[in-house]
């Protein structure tokens, strides 16, 4: 510990801590626009200057480490009068065209010039104009706004890792660029506008759309992918105006994958908004009255073993959760599953289907091994992280296939099973490196267990740890890493049905065996529709909803209040934000009401009944028994499943920013621009 | 004036070539094992207790500098930098040691590298200097071929391996942080400071800049010995030092002298007196271009030293000297120098950035007579708004020949500046005010 | 230093020389292991000797390969430092250094030279497309202004009389004799040197 003084009060500060953090300790607030916490230090705004005693010049705080026996002030005049200056040289090339500015309300330059501005340009001279830069589909550019601060140049290098990003030229003609104006191709890019602290990267798709004080904001979780961020949904009226990371150290940081952000768009686009019902291959809008009496009556005369039902990538874990019961209750029939593959996985031990090491494990991991997954699509925040342990403690990579760029260098290990094989017989080229290393970490993808081996490996290699002591009670390395947000609530609610050495009722459907089924939510069944009557409960009409008999409308992720479980277990409540559109209802209140169609009879008299009965059985479900899952070593190709990254569920698919996007990527790869 | 007996390079108007042969025969590279085996402390010692202050511009004790570097060889190796970045504007004397005196600053580089325990050393030259630089490699290479440098350099067991590399065009890279990073292949941007390049420089390893003429003297310092020098020019101002005379004088001139003497001396002795007689002098630049100019007045008893120049508000500098006559437009050759550092900013930095293309602009102005009378204060407010603030002393380098003029010639701008500000009836304006549009309305 | 214009006009490719090839593995070996970024500066100058003063973006990637740095880094060494030509000069390129030292002793004469034999404007090919001029800073030879640099070699002592003439080779497609137009080799005081008499005589 260090003694230093901020402003005459004393205090006690870690080593290696910079005078900025010191005094944040201390409760003064320092000025900023250079410094952010998760990039390097780069000390160039010269903003956060303040007084250390025996030092004739101001100090840039965010610069200094503090060193024992500081005498730090904030609140002088000299401090003042250094800020001002500053401040002034800001604004002197500043267009101040706040009125028609998008960051206007929430710009850091705008607020600081309240403190420290001069109430009277005395710049005389013409003011800088620097051309506008192209940078893709989201991110707009207005570059004569610039301070030159360099956070979205670090942020490109060092968080997204992709350096295309640069400040080209030198002195006051020095510009931010991408290299010869390309859009910049990572999956994190958008991230920049929320770092730029004025208005020179603004949202491409945002652009003129509100002002920020006119939004209702609201705090929830995204579901495009299975981590589980913490987002903000900003609305007016209804409509969904943009989605904003939330600070969680513990998952996203305060990242978002564009797609995160960018999707939003997409829940305007192909809503349903009535439902309909198919008379002679034509979809006819019908009262939900309708709609309910044409299903019962189907379902009345349906035995319930030929009734399946499937739950979708983004549903939530309460719509689960009355989905199980409906058919439990309701229609008595077990045929409800939630994979849309044959994934073998052993869902009575929650550490076979869960993210053990925790994503913040990730940052102290110093070896990691991924076995059939490509974490920068699957899971571009997860990427982050491992791409952050790459670069702070040089951890090591592997990856079984290549799989192109992941924004940080790894290995090849050939993708076969024989390989994985050796490294649980202790006979691998890294068995060495996995033996040394302290925290390692294995992360299988959901296309790994498709796998035949894939139980044998699986336990194998946990033997294997546990031998190594790599288990213990600090650290567990066995990871999977689920795609959809969906996927550990539905194991949690035990939505996995029959035989678990095949996806039974996977296979019935796609053999045309059962006569009624239940799309909630699901989009990607490959069936060949025969004489099944299909029903579709959901936000979008996408592909499930096309091939169905009678379509429900739902709502949207942003447009209830529910619970997702993210890949590393963690239950967490995402907030309602808007309102499903036109006559579209909550998904469970559709089997609420379907079920008095049928049976007469309510699931759950309220909603809170059902969330405390859900919240219920997950915490009385415990670890049972191993499932008996075949075990048997087979020699087989690990494939990494390609992942269509801006492309991947109906609100992505529905986004036009997310389509313009993809074609961009698309067209690169085709080209062979690559930069 | 100094006698020529004690001047260090004998050969600074090559009159007898800068081959190795000559300069052996002039005497360098004489007795290197007797001063190696000395050791490494001795050395340092003896750079210590002679006062040699950096010629670089600075003027930080040398032997201080060195005994930063960590005294054992850890897990990284340790350099030492060669800083031939000459581009101060006003001098031009590291160019001369460069192609005439190349093997002193080769034999200086053998000793500092083994005072600093560096194994590896690199001449940073500024990339205009292609020349200089062939003139430069010739040497190394002679130096290599006899031995004195190389594996068992001078056969004292000592390695020594020296590279150029040249710069593309920049004055920042001068700086030593940003010389760094331009060794590394990065823009030159000056890295925030601590960590200093003693501890953390060069590819994350202990490093040592010097500036060419502070390492060329030094093989001189250890034969003649630390008393010698110490004994030239006045307590910590000691030695010899090459002064760059240029400007309006009769005879333009690098001329090696003793430190401390006159300036007036300088220009009327070697440099032939100024351009229209004394009397027609206007001012003189003591130090190249960052440093304040002096008026005449003080011209006329100054001497050349870092602590009186310093007393003076001023400063050695470079010893660029560049003197200014009463034909010239004092602020146009400001703005000028102005313009330099607005051309030259690396861009990192809001005061110096921002600040030093203000500064250009306004002073250009001023030079037309079209500022207001407001504005030469406000201009000097600028220039306090810089210094100090930035992370290297680029911003000082900027700020001060500006203060220096406003210092000795306000009066002059004031009098060609002199009607009152025209935006007298817009003072309200909020600043949240598109610029573009008011200088439209008062157009 | 205004931003660097980029030609519209880029070659499809570059490649080095074999020579150049060569040259470049040993520039390389001039620094440590793992440190070859080192390299990007001396490998842009070799570009633009090859590639007739100038560097077109092709040879950037193509660096950037080499050295496996990323394009962007490439691009902004490229644009920061003052010496690499973003777009074509002449075969002959001057720089007249216009920094105070030598504006005081009559750049300014020497630029309006440039400007009637060579182009109004800076950085432009003279009607024969031999030669275009640009101003610079500082070059680093102030006692021997004014003066400027024509390719790599430095043209001391000038007068504009002196820059027509060297002007005129140029345009012959000859070299002019670089140095000193006032007769000396070093930048001793002209006619009034009081100091290494002896050396000077022996
Ligand atoms: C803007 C700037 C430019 C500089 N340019 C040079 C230069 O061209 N040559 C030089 O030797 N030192 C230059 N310096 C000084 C160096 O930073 C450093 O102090 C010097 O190389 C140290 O050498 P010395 O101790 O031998 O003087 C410059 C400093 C600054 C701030
Ligand atoms: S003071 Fe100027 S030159 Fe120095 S680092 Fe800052 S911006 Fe660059
Ligand atoms: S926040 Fe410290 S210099 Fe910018």
């Amino acid at each position: 510990m260090l003694k230093v003084k901020v402003n005459d009060i004393d205090l006690e500060v870690d080593e290696g801590l910079t005078v900025l953090q010191a005094c944040e300790q201390a409760g003064a607030e320092i000025p900023r626009f250079c410094y952010h916490e998760k990039l390097s230090i780069a000390g160039n705004c010269r903003m956060c200057l303040v007084e250390i005693e025996k030092s004739p010049k101001p100090v840039a705080s965010c610069a200094m480490p503090v060193t024992n026996g500081m005498n730090i002030k904030t609140n002088t005049e000299f401090v003042e009068k250094a800020r001002k200056g500053v401040m002034e040289f800001l604004l002197a090339n500043h267009p101040l065209d706040c009125p028609v500015c998008d960051q206007g309300g929430e710009c850091d330059l705008q607020d600081q010039s309240m403190f420290y501005g001069v109430d009277k340009s005395r710049y005389k001279e013409n003011k800088r104009s620097v051309p506008e830069k192209y940078m893709g589909p989201l991110i707009k550019t207005q570059m004569t706004r610039c301070i030159h601060c360099t956070r979205c140049i670090r942020f490109a290098t060092e968080v997204a890792g992709v350096p295309e990003l640069g400040a080209i030229g030198r002195g006051e003609d020095m510009q931010i660029s991408t290299y010869l104006e390309k859009s910049m191709e990572s999956e994190l890019s958008a991230n920049v506008i929320d770092l730029c602290p004025v208005g020179a990267l603004t949202s491409k798709p945002y652009v003129f759309e509100a002002r920020p004080w006119e939004l209702k904001k609201t705090e929830s979780i995204d579901v495009m992918d299975a981590v589980g961020s913490n987002i903000r949904i900003d609305t007016y009226g209804w409509e969904v105006k943009r989605v904003l990371p939330r600070v969680n150290e513990d998952i996203n940081g305060e990242w978002i994958s564009d797609k995160t952000r960018y999707s939003c768009d997409g829940l305007k686009n192909q809503r349903l908004d009535t439902p309909y019902i198919k008379e002679d291959n034509k979809f006819k809008k019908s009262s939900w009255d309708e709609a309910y009496n044409k299903i019962a009556e189907k379902i009345k005369n349906t035995s319930s073993d030929k009734i399946a039902g499937f739950i979708g990538d983004l549903t939530n874990m309460e719509t689960s959760y009355i989905a199980k019961e409906f058919f439990n209750q309701t229609i008595k029939s077990n045929n409800l599953e939630s994979r849309d593959d044959n994934y073998l996985v052993d869902i009575n031990n929650r550490e076979n289907y869960i993210f053990n090491s925790r994503l913040n494990g990730i940052d102290e991991s110093d070896l990691i091994v991924l076995i059939g997954t490509n974490p920068r699509y699957e899971a571009t925040i997860l990427n982050s992280r491992i791409r952050n342990a790459f670069l702070k403690n040089k951890c090591e990579i592997y990856s079984f296939g290549n799989l192109g760029d992941l924004t940080y260098d790894y290995e090849i290990i050939e993708n076969n099973t024989s390989k994985l094989k050796e490294i649980l017989d202790g006979a691998s080229s890294i068995t060495k490196k996995i033996e040394n290393s302290k925290k390692p970490i294995f992360i299988f993808g959901q296309s790994f267990f498709k796998l035949r081996s894939s139980n044998f490996l699986l336990e194998g290699l946990k033997k294997y740890l546990l031998s190594q002591n790599k288990i213990n009670e600090n650290w567990n390395p066995i990871n999977i890493l689920s795609i959809h947000a969906s996927t550990v609530g539905s194991y949690d609610l035990n939505i996995v049905s029959g035989d678990i050495n095949s996806n039974e009722v996977l296979t019935k459907t796609l053999n045309n065996e059962f006569e009624v089924i239940f799309l909630i939510g699901k989009d990607n069944l490959k069936l060949k529709k025969k004489n099944e009557f299909i029903i579709y409960i959901g936000s979008h009409g996408d592909k499930g909803a096309e091939f169905s008999d009678v379509i429900l409308p739902g709502a949207a992720y942003t447009e209830q209040d529910a619970h997702y479980t993210n890949l590393e277990g963690q239950i967490q409540k995402a907030y309602q934000a808007t309102y499903p559109p036109g006559d579209a209802k909550e998904d469970w209140e559709i089997f609420n009401n379907l079920s008095t169609y049928i049976k007469r009879k309510k699931i759950f008299n309220t909603k809170d009944n059902m969330v405390s009965d859900m919240l219920d059985f997950i915490k009385k479900k415990k670890d049972n028994k191993s499932l008996d899952i075949h075990k048997s070593f087979h020699n087989e190709k690990i494939i990494t499943d390609d992942l269509d990254y801006y492309y991947s569920n109906v609100v992505s698919r529905a986004s036009k920013t997310m389509m313009e996007c993809r074609s961009l990527r698309n067209n690169l790869k085709k080209t062979g621009t690559e930069g | 004036m100094l006698k020529d007996e004690d001047r260090i390079f004998k050969n600074l108007y090559s009159d007898t070539g800068a081959d190795i042969d000559s300069s052996i025969k002039n005497g360098d590279w004489q007795d290197v094992k007797g001063i190696f085996s000395k050791g490494r402390e001795w050395i340092i010692e003896e750079v210590k207790s002679s006062e040699l202050r950096g010629r670089g511009g600075a003027g930080f004790p040398t032997g201080l500098k060195w005994s930063f570097a960590p005294k054992e060889v850890g897990s990284r190796p340790h350099y030492l930098i060669i800083n031939a970045d000459e581009s101060e504007p006003g001098t031009c004397k590291d160019r001369d040691i460069l192609r005439f005196e190349p093997q002193k600053l080769i034999e200086g580089c053998f000793y500092a590298s083994y005072a600093v325990n560096a194994n590896k050393c690199y001449i940073y030259i500024r990339g205009e200097y292609v020349n200089e630089g062939k003139v430069l490699q010739k040497a190394i290479n002679e130096a290599y071929n006899k031995k004195l440098i190389g594996k068992n350099a001078s056969d004292t067991g000592w390695d020594l391996d020296i590279y150029i590399h040249y710069g593309a065009g920049a004055y920042i890279c001068g700086e030593e942080t940003a010389l760094l990073e331009s060794l590394e292949g990065n823009k030159g941007l000056p890295r925030l400071k601590p960590p200093f390049p003693a501890l953390v420089g060069l590819y994350g390893c202990p490093t040592i800049v010097n500036n060419v003429e502070t390492i060329a003297v030094i093989p001189t310092i250890l034969r003649k010995g630390a008393k010698w020098f110490s004994s030239i020019g006045k307590p910590k101002n000691t030695g010899t030092k090459i002064f760059c005379i240029s400007g309006n004088v009769n005879n333009p001139c690098n001329v090696e002298e003793e430190m401390g003497i006159p300036l007036k001396d300088l220009i009327e002795k070697h440099a032939g007196g100024v351009v229209g007689g004394w009397e027609n002098l206007k001012a003189v630049i003591p130090g190249g271009s960052s440093m304040p100019l002096l008026p005449k007045k003080i011209c006329e008893t100054i001497t050349m030293d870092f602590d009186s120049l310093i007393e003076n508000k001023s400063g050695l500098g470079t010893a660029g000297i560049v003197v200014i006559n009463k034909d010239q437009d004092i602020i146009k050759c400001m703005a000028r120098i102005a313009r330099f550092y607005k051309h030259e900013s690396c861009g990192q930095c809001t005061p110096c950035r921002e600040g030093s293309g203000w500064m250009w602009r306004m002073l250009e102005r001023m030079a037309k007579g079209e500022a207001s009378k407001d504005e030469v204060d406000m201009l000097l407010d600028v220039t306090k708004q810089i210094e100090g603030h930035t992370i290297c002393a680029f911003g000082e380098g900027s700020a001060w020949p500006v203060q220096g003029l406003l210092r000795h010639f306000k009066k002059e701008i004031e009098k060609r500046n002199n009607f009152s500000p025209v935006v007298d009836t817009n003072k309200n304006i909020p600043y949240l005010v598109d610029q573009h549009l008011l200088e439209k309305d008062n157009a | 230093m205004s931003l660097k214009k980029i030609s519209k006009n880029q070659p499809k490719d570059f490649k080095f020389s074999k020579v150049n090839l060569e040259l470049v593995n040993k520039i390389i070996q001039n620094y440590p292991k793992g440190k070859e970024k080192s390299a990007v500066m001396p490998l842009l100058y070799l570009v633009q000797k090859q590639h007739e003063n100038w560097i077109p973006l092709e040879a950037m990637k193509y660096v950037g390969k080499l050295l496996s740095i990323p394009y962007m880094k490439v691009y902004e060494v490229a644009t920061f430092y003052s010496m690499y030509n973003l777009s074509p000069v002449g075969k002959y390129h001057i720089q007249v250094c216009t920094t105070t030292p030598c504006m005081i002793r009559g750049a300014y004469d020497l630029v309006d030279v440039c400007k009637k034999k060579i182009n109004e404007n800076q950085n432009h090919l003279s009607k024969n497309n031999i030669c275009s001029w640009t101003e610079v800073e500082c070059l680093g030879a102030c006692v021997n202004s004014p003066m400027m640099q024509i390719n790599e070699d430095y043209y001391e002592d000038l007068n504009a009389k002196d820059v027509e003439k060297i002007i005129d080779k140029i345009m012959n497609n000859e070299t002019p004799v670089p140095g000193s137009y006032k007769g000396r080799t070093n930048s001793e005081p002209i006619n009034n040197r009081k100091t290494l008499i002896d050396n000077k005589n022996a």
